[in-house]
């Protein structure tokens, strides 16, 4: 039936991610150190809130922005937090999760012939939803040499005047990067000179373990050109909940809102009312869940600089990318091997963009246990390698 | 107050106490020789009273009986409740001994072999002492929860998928 399918859907790549799983999936007691979710169950008093929801008969739609107290929670979260300004009436939109948020921002603002800029590596969706819309994406490269910060000069390297959309993602998966105030400042600049609009996918700011994060629509004249997204997946460890956000200018959110109203209609109201709650009760399990992370963080890193590594220090998200160029094989093959002979599973740095190649994401959703045997067995690896 | 890193150091500490000194701060970040100093004041000051192992009795085939009493004390003067409660504390089979508000004075927990030898022991050893006028004794049935671990596993560990993005 294959012919049914529109040439650009036959001919759109699969995930790497995707590839790797299915091979994954073939062997039995794999440590995995390959997940790109929370290892906590959801907080109970959100969960318990979704369940009193349910007990109180709430299983209507909602508006399609979302619940309103939800959108006047996130509000003050986000101008507490970050300090931003956003009309809970208008300028923020109730999605599912940011991946939601992810497609309409490109569909929202892309046309067939805009170009969109992509730091490499990033999160695997941003490329193939600027494709879905019809534009043309342009990769960034970034560097384990500059702590994987998105810089101006590649920037202008990857620059066309068909440029109008550039996606920030920090703190970034895969690699764990965050990017400070100072760093984000020039790029500011180089969006106003150039005028792009930004799409920042900021679902890990919660997660970040030096200083404090920097929302970029906080940045001098950022804000009607930027789309601040994030979500609760990762924060509260609401990954299959299925909720997130976009909060943004009225008049781009107003044209996200047209598309989702059609596609989505709202996102689903147990959520909604779970996400409220996270915002409302669930900062001390948050700030926990961040500690623990911060201690696994600790012990990654010092592993993979244990077995000779060069493993650059990741300051959000709960990822780290070390390179693996000292073992000489390609990222996917080590991954490969890695599985076949020790049997943990990690992801192939390349799947995240080519400037990935050369590295390997390992997650630290995992306790401590999981991590310690994990990391004595690629270290067992690691040494027949170098060897 | 204490510091962020007093408080993980304490808490990693409280979760497995044999966890050594390395593990704990390549997790804290912090060095050897403060951990080594910090905790030696803690057990000097008595912030850390014990290190002991945590065990589910039950599940050790051996029988445990428990039982939490409420007790009414009359205080004594220029003492209060504390002579009363010095001399209950001596008791091995006494578990907790907690001063409380509300409709009685002194909460204990009483650990026993069965519920005949706790009878017992109230019956003869805790409700004769002078001072104390009343005892009220509630056998616990089931422990689903103690000191912040869950005992039984009321809950599945929920499958995730192995690779996600
Ligand atoms: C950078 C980034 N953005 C978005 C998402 C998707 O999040 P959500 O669950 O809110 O759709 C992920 C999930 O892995 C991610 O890593």
């Amino acid at each position: 039936m294959n012919k049914y399918l529109t040439p650009f859907v036959r001919e759109m790549p699969p995930s790497g991610i995707r590839k790797f799983f299915d091979l994954v999936s073939t062997m039995k007691d794999v440590i995995s150190l390959g997940v790109g979710e929370p290892d906590f169950v959801t907080p109970w008093t959100i969960r318990e809130t979704g369940i009193f929801s349910l007990e109180q008969g709430q299983t209507m739609y909602t508006s399609n922005a979302g619940l309103l107290q939800l959108r006047q929670e996130l509000s003050r979260y986000l101008s507490n937090a970050y300090g931003l300004d956003y009309n809970p009436n208008e300028e923020i939109l109730i999605t599912v999760g940011a991946s939601e948020a992810v497609d309409l921002v490109m569909r929202a603002i892309l046309s067939p012939r805009d170009v969109a800029l992509i730091p490499d590596p990033s999160y695997v969706a941003y490329g193939p939803c600027a494709a879905l819309a019809g534009a043309k994406v342009r990769y960034v490269p970034t560097r384990a040499e500059e702590d994987f910060r998105l810089r101006v000069k590649d920037l202008e390297n990857a620059y066309t005047p068909e440029a109008k959309l550039l996606v920030l993602s920090y703190p970034n998966n895969p690699t764990g990067a965050i990017m400070t105030r100072e760093d984000l400042l020039p790029i500011a600049k180089f969006v106003e000179e150039h005028d792009l609009l930004v799409l920042s996918d900021e679902i890990y700011s919660d997660l970040t373990y030096k200083g404090t994060h920097t929302a970029f629509a906080g940045l001098p004249g950022m804000r009607n050109r930027t789309l601040h997204l994030s979500g609760f997946s990762k924060a509260y460890a609401m990954t299959g909940w299925r909720v997130g956000y976009v909060a943004g200018h009225q008049d781009l959110i107003y044209g996200m809102t047209k598309i989702h109203q059609y596609t989505i209609l709202c996102a689903p109201i147990t959520a909604q009312y779970a996400a409220l709650d996270a915002l409302t009760s669930a900062s001390q399990s948050k700030s926990e869940m961040v500690n623990i992370y911060n201690q696994r963080r600790r012990l990654m890193v010092k592993g993979f600089r244990d077995m000779g590594l060069s493993c650059f220090e990741p300051l959000g998200a709960f990822y780290v990318f070390p390179s693996i160029s000292a073992t000489r094989l390609s990222s996917e093959v080590f991954c490969r091997e890695l599985l076949r002979e020790e049997n943990v599973a990690v992801v192939p740095g390349s799947v995240f963009g080519p400037s990935g190649e050369g590295h390997i994401r390992c997650s630290y959703a995992y306790s401590t246990e999981q991590i310690k045997n994990a990391l004595e067995r690629i270290s067992h690896f690691v040494q027949r390698r170098l060897n | 107050m204490l510091s962020t890193e007093d408080r993980q150091l304490l808490n990693l500490l409280s979760q497995d106490c044999r966890i050594s000194t390395e593990q704990l701060s390549v997790q804290t970040g912090l060095s050897v020789e403060y951990i080594n100093k910090r905790v030696k004041q803690w057990e000097e000051n008595k912030a850390i009273v014990q290190y002991h192992a945590h065990v589910n009795w039950e599940k050790t085939g051996e029988s445990q009986v428990a039982a939490l009493i409420e007790v009414k004390v009359l205080p004594q003067r220029g003492f209060g409740f504390d002579k009363i409660a010095k001399r209950l504390i001596k008791y091995p089979q006494i578990k907790t001994v907690f001063l409380m508000s509300g409709g009685y004075d002194l909460a204990l927990i009483i650990e026993g072999k069965s519920m005949q030898e706790v009878a017992l022991f109230v019956a003869e050893k805790l409700a004769t002492l002078e001072h104390i006028q009343s005892t009220a004794t509630h056998f616990v049935l089931r422990r689903y929860k103690q000191d912040g671990t869950e005992l039984m596993g009321m809950e599945e560990t929920p499958e995730r998928l192995v690779i996600s993005p």
